[in-house]
């Protein structure tokens, strides 16, 4: 009993300790930070949309490549001029095309890559919408009734030898 | 018709086969982006020399191409696989102007000391914000630029052979032109 617990307090620990280190695992370094907190929050949101191009599955936000650096120090400066977001993501798009982006932008080009799940699920549900309909469909009516004759072969065909007669 | 619906998956999943094969065929590197900067002029730089007696570079310098713009460091391992096959071409002719990305000076120019100086110019871009510039993510990079000043290709990691043989030495032919 008392070893379950403290192996259940241990658990706990461990647990409420990952957030923590999650946080850790960003790469912003306290000098890199702008001392205006509306702008440094719209930094650090940016930075969570732009990939690393050197890591590439990180975003610069969590990454601690040099280029990495570069770019938050870079979007920073761009807000600090007065960018928009939207001009500070155009200004890397220009350099490094729309990779940059962790997401993609819905373009004609990207069609298939934002609605192609989408329609193969619906093609699957129509197909298993078509094969469900076709198994189960509407029950067949039910047959008439035997008739008197019918009725008489079937009990003979019971009890051929008519025993319980 | 009910016999061709029932093969549709198997003809889908033959085309997922199909896609992944030919990337596995490709042999492509999939840390090797296109550039974004293709078929669009250099952007505008103008950095200082490494060298007292070289020029640095400028936009303005770019003029006159065709020509190879090469980002390098000194600390860059690939760069000195590179480097060989540099002063090669420039020997030939070919006009390369260097950029020393990130570097420190005094190590950039032990590097050319003791491997020779392939560069009509030699230009340093401390803080790499040039390179940003050009799109560069990681050295070494080479961009083609042509007589009108824009980039025409764009060589991610050290030239090798095959790359001179079979994309450098056509596209600077082509745009000697």
């Amino acid at each position: 009993m008392r070893r379950a617990l403290r192996f259940g307090a241990l658990l706990a620990l461990v647990l409420l300790s990952v957030p923590v280190l999650m946080h850790a695992a960003a790469a912003l370094a306290p000098d890199e930070q702008l001392a205006d907190p509306v702008l440094e929050a719209r930094a650090r949101a940016l930075s969570k949309e732009l990939r690393c191009l050197v890591c590439q599955n990180e975003s610069i936000d969590d990454s601690n490549a040099d280029l990495a650096r570069d770019l938050r120090k870079i979007v920073r400066q761009r807000l600090v001029a007065g960018d928009s977001d939207d001009a500070v993501k155009r200004y890397l798009v220009a350099r490094y095309g729309d990779f940059v982006l962790l997401d993609p932008p819905v373009k004609a080009k990207t069609y298939a890559l934002w609605f192609g799940p989408a329609l193969v699920l619906a093609l699957g549900g129509l197909g298993v919408l078509v094969f469900l309909r076709r198994r189960g469909g509407p029950t067949p009516p039910a047959p008439p009734p035997l008739n008197a004759e019918e009725q008489r072969r079937l009990a003979q065909l019971l009890d051929p030898e008519g025993r319980a007669r | 018709m009910k016999r061709l619906l029932t093969l549709l998956p198997l003809a889908l999943f033959a085309v997922l086969v199909g896609f992944a094969g030919l990337q596995l065929a490709e042999q492509r590197d999939p840390h090797i982006l296109p550039s974004a900067m293709i078929d669009k002029p250099a952007p505008a730089f103008d950095l200082p020399p490494l060298l007292d007696d070289k020029p640095g570079l400028a936009r303005t310098d770019l003029a006159g191409g065709p020509l190879l713009v090469n980002f390098f460091a000194s600390w860059c391992v690939p760069c000195r696989i590179e480097h060989p096959i540099l002063t090669r071409i420039a020997g030939e002719g070919v006009r390369i102007d260097g950029i020393d990305y990130k570097d420190k000076p005094d190590d950039a120019k032990r590097w050319l000391a003791e491997l020779g100086d392939p560069y009509r110019r030699l230009a340093v871009d401390r803080d790499g914000r040039v390179a940003i510039d050009f799109g560069v993510y990681g050295v070494p990079e080479t961009y083609v630029i042509d007589r009108t000043g824009k980039i025409r290709y764009r060589q991610v990691g050290p030239i090798t052979p095959d790359d001179l043989a079979h994309t450098i030495r056509p596209l600077l032919a082509e745009l000697a032109k």
